[in-house]
């Protein structure tokens, strides 16, 4: 959809180039006409501006589905360091390319500044190339400088599929991206699929869709199938972007694998020089603070490392504090410890305590009465420590450990490093 | 100064259940309340009132007309007046369509010094909304606002964006629009003269429709919405827990670490 400028109509007084937010509409002093440049967007600001209703979208102009090739993957950095995501989503995007055809390629998208070590990086973690967009100004992230040279880039490479970490960043970026290509973006995706048989198989496996309603789908089509949780996660859908390209999608850090680095590997760098201006960037940074993880509050926690009778006294919440602290969650009890005395009744989950539902609780040395189940049991996974078999809480553990919990949790902890993907 | 303050009324997600049978969500009886965020943001602004009672602060939204009860709840925290639009032309937009819908009511209200809109709802917490609108109308952002001042003169803000492992400091011109995070304010309660004056038939909550607001008809609602939805389900149900062998702890540790490793846990 392209705006024109109808030069019959355009009597030369300049109101659209005073109102383009963009600067993308050029004057011309020999004809005295206005003409619009690389810059626009088709956000139509010009269009309502003009008197002399000169201004027009170009509606016939539909979008060549097929001039969209490759995918691309966001790889972000801060501080020259790519993020776990970053890795993830290459590796994601490369098997996805796969899956279109032999010919398509997953390129890794690196906006910062000095990014040839980064560019290389990404490659080793399975990119086939990287696209380099450097300038003092994108050194720190900021949204106005991004999303242009961004969409500068879409516009110019046309890549058919873009993935961001759902990031603070990349869920600040991508609703940027999308809104000003027009196209449409799904957020948070949990399972991404191009191949219909892949799609079926991915279904089967954590769905209960019937697939039966997938008979009639065109296995040719290639588009991005992408599922994501909606109302806390009790229902999924999965959406497509049929009518516009790119296909945008934002995941999560930690729910795709990244692949093993190949020190060496071997792929095409490609420079882009954006055409960035300081004024085009409004937010200024003033300063970046590191700080260590607060401490959250039990309903708010990922992880929850819980301790029980089985604890035998109130020493052994040290171990499960230096669990916690590890793995970076909060520390939660049952009411008997509470009860006792051993600790404070703000860890206390269940009936009476507090109502949680963590990625992962670590239910140790408790037995699981109703009362702490009721508290507990739409956590995402259970994992359950306990010397006693016949523990109720191994009724709902997910995962459960017959044995001493000061034995298996300290094993744990030196083990978690080992397993653990960071961010 | 005028805020705009974009506010959408959600089923309260804590609440919702599956019908074992059926394998659907049970909304009947399920409370629809204020987006959790979003009240942060109406607070943000309700404490700029505060300060300068000649600050008008008003709530938009966009949503079938029980979303009006929503507003009777902004009003009664003590936002001035309330904008809804609601229409079926607007029905089943994406977020990309709701932005569309969106910014033409807020063009429609007149000048403005600011957005505050919540970061995300709570029921498809996509969190593109707010950066959409701020898109759309051509205005800075800055996201995951956890912390604010404004200068003297109201034309400059700093704020705190929170970061996973820390936060920015930001200053940034008015206008523009901030998405709020709850560590930024408690919520004030409504109070119960507020509660009165909220629920007379003169409130000043006005209705929209699409053509109130002059919306671009071809950029809103279910078909202009460039992604839809291919397919609904529910998740599998759990399966079955297993007991972890290993000869020691440390190896029964590793196999437990593994299997969360593999289900992208950790």
């Amino acid at each position: 959809m392209a705006v024109v400028v109808n030069q019959e109509l355009c009597k030369g007084c300049k109101i659209c180039v005073k109102n383009c937010p963009f600067q993308a509409i050029d004057f011309d002093e020999t004809t005295r006409k206005a003409t619009i440049n690389e810059k626009c967007t088709a956000c139509s600001v010009c269009i309502s501006k003009c008197p002399f209703k000169a201004i027009s979208k170009d509606e016939t102009d539909e979008v060549d589905l097929s001039a969209y090739k490759h995918i691309w993957v966001f790889a972000e950095q801060r501080d020259g360091e790519l993020m776990g995501v970053a890795k993830e989503l290459i590796a994601c995007g490369r098997r996805l390319s796969r899956d279109i055809s032999p010919e398509t390629k997953c390129y890794a998208l690196l906006v910062g500044n000095h990014l040839d070590a980064l560019g290389q990086e990404a490659i080793e973690w399975g990119a086939d190339g990287s696209i380099l967009i450097e300038s003092p100004l994108l050194e720190h992230f900021n949204t106005d400088g991004y999303t242009k040279v961004i969409c500068d880039a879409i516009k110019e490479y046309k890549p058919e599929i873009i993935l961001y970490g759902a990031t603070h960043i990349g869920r600040d970026l991508a609703p940027r991206v999308a809104g000003r290509s027009n196209v449409g973006l799904t957020a948070d995706c949990t399972g991404l699929e191009v191949d219909l048989e892949k799609y079926k198989a991915y279904c089967a496996k954590e769905t209960t869709l019937d697939l039966s309603t997938l008979e009639g789908e065109d296995p040719n089509d290639k588009c991005i199938k992408q599922t994501r949780p909606a109302f806390g996660g009790n229902l999924m859908a999965t959406i497509v972007s049929k009518k516009t390209r790119p296909q945008m999608s934002t995941v999560r850090p930690g729910v795709m694998s990244k692949q093993e680095r190949v020190p060496g590997a071997k792929g095409e760098i490609i420079k882009v020089t954006p055409k960035l201006e300081e004024s085009d960037i409004r937010t200024k940074i003033i300063k970046i603070v590191k700080e260590a993880k607060e401490m959250v509050s039990l309903t708010d926690a990922k992880i929850i490392c819980s301790g029980g009778r089985g604890l035998g006294g109130p020493e052994g919440f040290k171990l499960i504090q230096e669990f916690a602290d590890k793995v970076g969650g909060v520390v939660g009890s049952s009411r008997a410890c509470v009860d006792a005395g051993w600790i404070g009744h703000e860890h206390q989950v269940g009936q009476t305590g507090t109502t949680v539902k963590p990625d992962i609780y670590f239910a140790c040395g408790i037995s699981g009465a109703i009362q702490h189940q009721a508290g507990m049991k739409n956590s995402k996974i259970i994992v359950a420590i306990n010397k006693d078999p016949d523990a109720p809480i191994f009724g709902i553990a997910d995962y459960g450990i017959v044995g001493d919990l000061y034995k298996v949790v300290p094993m744990i902890i030196e083990e978690w490093d080992n397993f653990s993907t960071a961010l | 100064m005028r805020i705009i303050v974009c506010a959408k009324q959600v089923p309260d997600t804590s609440e919702v259940k599956i019908d074992p049978k059926t394998n659907r969500i049970i909304r009947d009886g399920v409370p629809s309340i204020l987006n959790p965020d979003d009240a942060n943001a109406l607070e943000e602004a309700l404490l700029l009132k505060d300060k300068d009672p000649e600050t008008v602060v008003t709530v938009v939204s966009m949503g079938p007309p029980q979303a009006k009860d929503m507003l009777i709840e902004c009003l009664a925290m003590g936002a001035d007046e309330c904008y809804l639009l609601s229409d079926r032309a607007v029905g089943g937009s994406d977020t990309w369509a709701t932005s569309n819908a969106i910014t033409a009511l807020i063009e429609k209200i007149g000048p403005f010094d600011m957005i505050f809109a919540g970061r995300q709802a709570i029921d498809g917490d996509t969190a593109q909304v707010g950066p959409q609108i701020a898109e759309k109308m051509h205005l800075p952002q800055v996201t995951y606002v956890q912390k604010f001042e404004i200068s003297e003169d109201k034309k400059t803000v700093t704020v705190q964006r929170q970061l996973e492992d820390g936060y920015e400091v930001i200053e940034v011109h008015t206008p523009c629009m901030l998405t709020c995070i709850k560590e930024l304010n408690n919520p004030r309660y409504m109070t119960v003269s507020g509660i009165v004056k909220a629920c007379k038939a003169d409130a000043p909550i006005y209705v929209k429709s699409a053509k109130d607001v002059e919306c671009d008809l071809t950029k809103v609602g279910l078909e202009a919405s460039p992604t839809v939805v291919f397919r609904s389900f529910t998740p599998a149900p759990k399966a079955p827990g297993q007991i972890i062998q290993g000869e020691d702890e440390r190896t029964q540790s590793k196999n437990l670490l593994a299997k969360l490793k593999e289900k992208h846990a950790i």
